[in-house]
C-alpha cells in the first residue's frame, strides 16, 4: 500500500513538474554516462550544461528545459535513452558524451532529422556522413595540426621528435596530421619512432630521439606508455619539452605515480580551470560551489555547448513548438554562420560539423596542470 | 660507436631480466620437468603484492620483497598442491594445458582484486645510474642490481642443487621419479619445494621487473614470462648458466633488432630466436643432449 502510495505521489509529481514546465521553454536532451566505468565524463557534462541553462533562462530570453538520461557508455541503452527523449518531445540533443553511443544514437538521429551537438565524442566517424551532428571538441585527427601550430606558434623547439602508436588508429591518425601540419611550418621532425600495444621497453625510442638532439618530443600517444617513456627518459638523463594531445590528460592520477616524472609536460587541452578570464573564473567558482569538485574539459564542453545551442536557436528563431525535424534544418543552417566565444576558445562550424578552435595547452606544474603561457 | 654501446647497454639491461625470469622457469623444469607457464604471472602477484606493502601499509622497498617471496612462495605450493600434484601421472600435455589455464586464472583473480587500471610500481633500487665515458653511457641502478642478483641467484642454485641434501634429491627426482621413490625420497615433498623456489625467485624477478618497466596491470607477466621461457630455451632449458646467458643475449638481440632494423619488429625478433634454436640446435646453447631411451 506504502508503494503504492508512493508511486501514485511521484506521478503526480511528475504531471506537475510536466505541466509547469510547458510553458514555452525549448526542450533539449543530454545523453551520457551518468553511472558506470565513463560516469565521471557524463556527469561532468550534466553539471556543466545545468549551470550554462540556469544562467541562459536567467537572462530572460529563451527558456531552456533539460532532461538528463543515462546510457552507462552503451550503444543499445544510448539508444533506450535517446527514444525517451523523442516520448518527451525533446526538440535538440547534447550529446552523446562518449563516442561508440554517439555513433549508434547518432545513425538514428540522422534517420529522424533530430539535431545533435556533442560536447566531447571526438572520433571523426562521430560527424561522418551526417548533416545534423556537430562537435565541441577537436576530432582525433585535427588534434596533430593543432599542437603543431601550437608547438610552431609559441617556438617550443625547432627539432621536434615523434613516438606514437602505430598499432592504434587514434595515435597514428594524430601523428599524420601532426607530420604534414610540422612540415608545412618549418618545424623539423629529427626523430620518429613507433611502439605498439604491449611495448615495456622504451629504450630505443627514447635513445633514438636523445641521438637526433630533439628538442621537443610529442607524444600522440594514451597516458600509460608516456608515464614509461617519462620514467625511461629520466633514467637516460633525457630533459626535452614532453608534448602530449589529450591522452595525456589522466598521468597525474595513475596509483603510486611519481608526478615529479611528468614536471613541465605539456598537454593540448581545450580547458584549464586555473584559466584567469573572466568567464572561467565565473564558471570555475560556480562548479566547485554547487558540485564540490574543479570542473573537467567535458564540464566546459557542456557548458559551450549549451551557450552554442541558445545562440543558434536565437538565430534560427526556434520556439518551443518548432517540431525537432523543422529545428534541425534551422539549427544546421545557423550553425554554420555562427562564432562562438566559450570556455574552450572561439569556436566556428564548417558543415561537415567539424569545429574550428585555437588550441591551448597547459603545462604540469608541481603535480597540477597550469595553463601554458 | 657511443650509440652502439648505449644500445648494447639497453639490451644487457633488459636481457637482465629476462634471465631473473628465465632463472625460475629452467630450475622448474629441471626438476619436474614441466613448463610452468603460470610462472609470470606469479611474477605479477609478486610485484603487487611488493607494490601493496610499500604504498599501502609504508613498509621498506627491501622488506616488502621479503613479504612478496613469502606471499608467492605459498602461491607455489599451493598451485601445485591444487592444480599439478593430481595430475602427476597424467601426460604431460595434460599438466601444459592446467599450466595455461592457471596462467589466466591469476590474471584475472588479479584484475578481480586490483582493476585494469595501471598502478606505476617505485623502484626498489635508487641509488642512481653508473655513468662511463663522461655522462655518454648510463647504466642504471636497476641494472646493476639485477645482474648482481642473477649472479648470486644463479651460484646459489646450482651449488644447492649440487651440495645440499634437499638439492640431491632433487636432483634424483629428476631424473628418475620411480628411483628415487624407492630411495626413500618423497617425491611429492621434493617437488613442492621447487616450486616453492621457484615461486621465491619469481617474487624477486617481478620486483626487478617493474622497478625496470615500472607499468604493473594484470598482464604485467605474460608478455615478459614468454619471453623469458624463450630465453631458458635459447640458453638450453633446465640449464642454471644456460638461463642467463639466454636471457642476456636474447635482451641484446631484441634491443639491437628494434634500433637498427624496425622498433615495431621487436617482439618478432625474439620469437625468430626461438624458431632457429629449435630449428638448429634444439637443446640451447649450454643445454645438455639426452638421448631417449626407447
Amino acid at each position: 500500500m506504502k508503494k503504492f502510495l508512493v508511486a501514485v505521489l511521484a506521478l503526480v509529481l511528475v504531471m506537475t513538474a510536466c505541466l509547469a514546465s510547458a510553458e514555452g521553454a525549448i526542450k533539449i536532451g543530454v545523453i551520457g554516462p551518468m553511472t558506470g566505468a565513463a560516469a565521471d565524463y557524463g556527469t561532468s557534462v550534466a553539471n556543466g550544461a545545468a549551470i550554462a541553462v540556469e544562467e541562459v533562462n536567467a537572462k530572460g530570453g529563451i527558456q531552456i528545459e533539460l532532461n538528463v538520461q543515462d546510457d552507462e557508455h552503451d550503444p543499445e541503452k544510448s539508444i533506450n535513452a535517446y527514444n525517451n527523449l523523442w516520448d518527451w518531445g525533446c526538440q535538440m540533443i547534447v550529446g552523446t558524451v562518449t563516442t561508440n553511443p554517439c555513433i549508434a544514437v547518432g545513425a538514428q538521429a540522422y534517420e529522424d532529422r533530430m539535431f545533435m551537438l556533442t560536447p566531447s565524442a571526438s572520433s571523426t566517424d562521430v560527424i561522418a556522413d551526417k548533416d545534423n551532428v556537430y562537435q565541441i571538441c577537436f576530432t582525433d585527427p585535427n588534434q596533430g595540426s593543432a599542437s603543431a601550430q601550437y608547438i610552431s606558434d609559441h617556438t617550443l623547439g625547432t627539432k621536434v621528435a615523434v613516438i606514437y602508436n602505430n598499432a592504434d588508429a587514434y595515435s597514428t591518425g594524430i601523428y599524420q596530421t601532426f607530420e604534414a601540419k610540422a612540415k608545412e611550418l618549418g618545424l623539423e621532425v629529427v626523430a620518429m619512432t613507433t611502439f605498439t600495444d604491449d611495448t615495456t621497453d622504451f629504450s630505443v625510442q627514447v635513445t633514438s630521439c636523445k641521438e637526433a638532439g630533439a628538442e621537443l618530443v610529442f607524444l600522440p600517444i594514451y597516458y600509460t606508455p608516456a608515464s614509461m617513456i617519462l620514467q625511461q627518459a629520466k633514467a637516460m638523463e633525457f630533459a626535452p619539452i614532453f608534448f602530449g594531445v589529450d591522452g595525456m590528460d589522466g598521468i597525474l592520477s595513475i596509483e603510486g605515480f611519481d608526478t615529479s616524472l611528468a614536471e613541465g609536460v605539456m598537454l593540448l587541452t581545450p580547458f584549464s580551470a586555473d584559466g584567469q578570464d573572466e568567464m572561467t573564473v565565473n564558471f570555475v567558482k560556480k562548479y566547485t560551489e554547487l558540485y564540490g569538485n574543479v570542473p573537467s574539459q567535458f564540464a566546459a564542453d557542456a557548458y559551450d555547448a549549451i551557450y552554442t545551442l541558445a545562440a543558434a536557436i536565437e538565430k534560427a528563431g526556434i520556439t518551443a513548438e518548432t517540431p525537432a525535424e523543422e529545428a534541425c534544418d534551422m539549427l544546421i543552417a545557423a550553425m554554420q554562420e555562427l562564432e562562438i566565444t566559450g570556455l574552450t576558445g572561439t569556436m566556428t562550424w564548417a558543415a561537415t560539423g567539424e569545429v574550428t578552435k585555437s588550441p591551448t595547452a597547459v603545462v604540469i606544474k608541481d603535480g597540477a596542470y597550469v595553463g601554458a603561457q | 660507436m657511443t650509440l652502439f654501446l648505449s644500445y648494447l647497454i639497453n639490451g644487457i639491461s633488459l636481457g637482465s631480466v629476462y634471465a631473473i625470469i628465465a632463472l625460475g622457469y629452467t630450475m622448474v623444469y629441471g626438476i619436474a620437468k614441466m613448463l610452468n607457464f603460470a610462472h609470470g604471472d606469479v611474477i605479477m602477484i609478486g610485484a603487487y603484492v611488493s607494490f601493496c606493502a610499500t604504498q599501502y601499509l609504508g613498509l621498506p622497498p627491501l622488506v616488502s620483497v621479503i613479504f612478496a617471496m613469502a606471499a608467492c612462495t605459498a602461491l607455489g605450493i599451493v598451485i601445485e598442491g591444487l592444480a599439478y600434484k593430481p595430475l602427476r601421472q597424467a601426460p604431460s600435455l595434460a599438466v601444459l594445458i592446467t599450466a595455461i589455464g592457471v596462467s589466466y586464472f591469476l590474471q584475472n583473480t588479479a584484475l578481480l582484486i586490483w582493476g585494469a587500471n595501471p598502478k606505476s610500481f617505485k623502484s626498489v633500487v635508487d641509488f642512481g645510474a653508473l655513468s662511463l665515458m663522461n655522462g655518454q653511457l648510463l647504466i642504471s641502478s636497476e641494472t646493476i642490481v639485477t645482474i648482481l642478483a642473477n649472479i648470486v641467484i644463479m651460484i646459489a642454485l646450482t651449488t644447492f642443487t649440487g651440495k645440499t641434501k634437499v638439492g640431491k634429491a632433487m636432483r634424483a627426482v629428476s631424473e628418475d621419479k620411480g628411483a628415487a621413490e624407492l630411495m626413500g625420497i618423497n617425491v611429492n615433498a621434493t617437488i613442492s619445494m621447487t616450486f616453492a623456489i621457484g615461486s621465491a625467485l619469481a617474487a624477486i624477478a617481478g620486483v626487478l621487473l617493474c622497478s625496470a618497466y615500472p607499468t604493473l596491470q594484470p598482464t604485467t607477466g605474460s608478455m615478459p614470462g614468454i619471453k623469458a621461457f624463450t630465453a631458458a630455451v635459447f640458453g638450453g632449458i633446465g640449464s642454471i648458466p644456460g638461463a642467463m646467458v639466454g636471457g642476456i643475449l636474447l635482451g641484446v638481440i631484441e634491443i639491437l633488432g628494434k634500433a637498427y632494423v624496425s622498433t615495431e619488429l621487436g617482439d618478432a625478433f625474439v620469437f625468430a630466436v626461438l624458431i632457429v634454436v629449435l630449428l638448429v640446435k634444439p637443446s640451447g646453447l649450454l643445454g645438455k643432449t639426452v638421448r631417449e631411451k626407447v
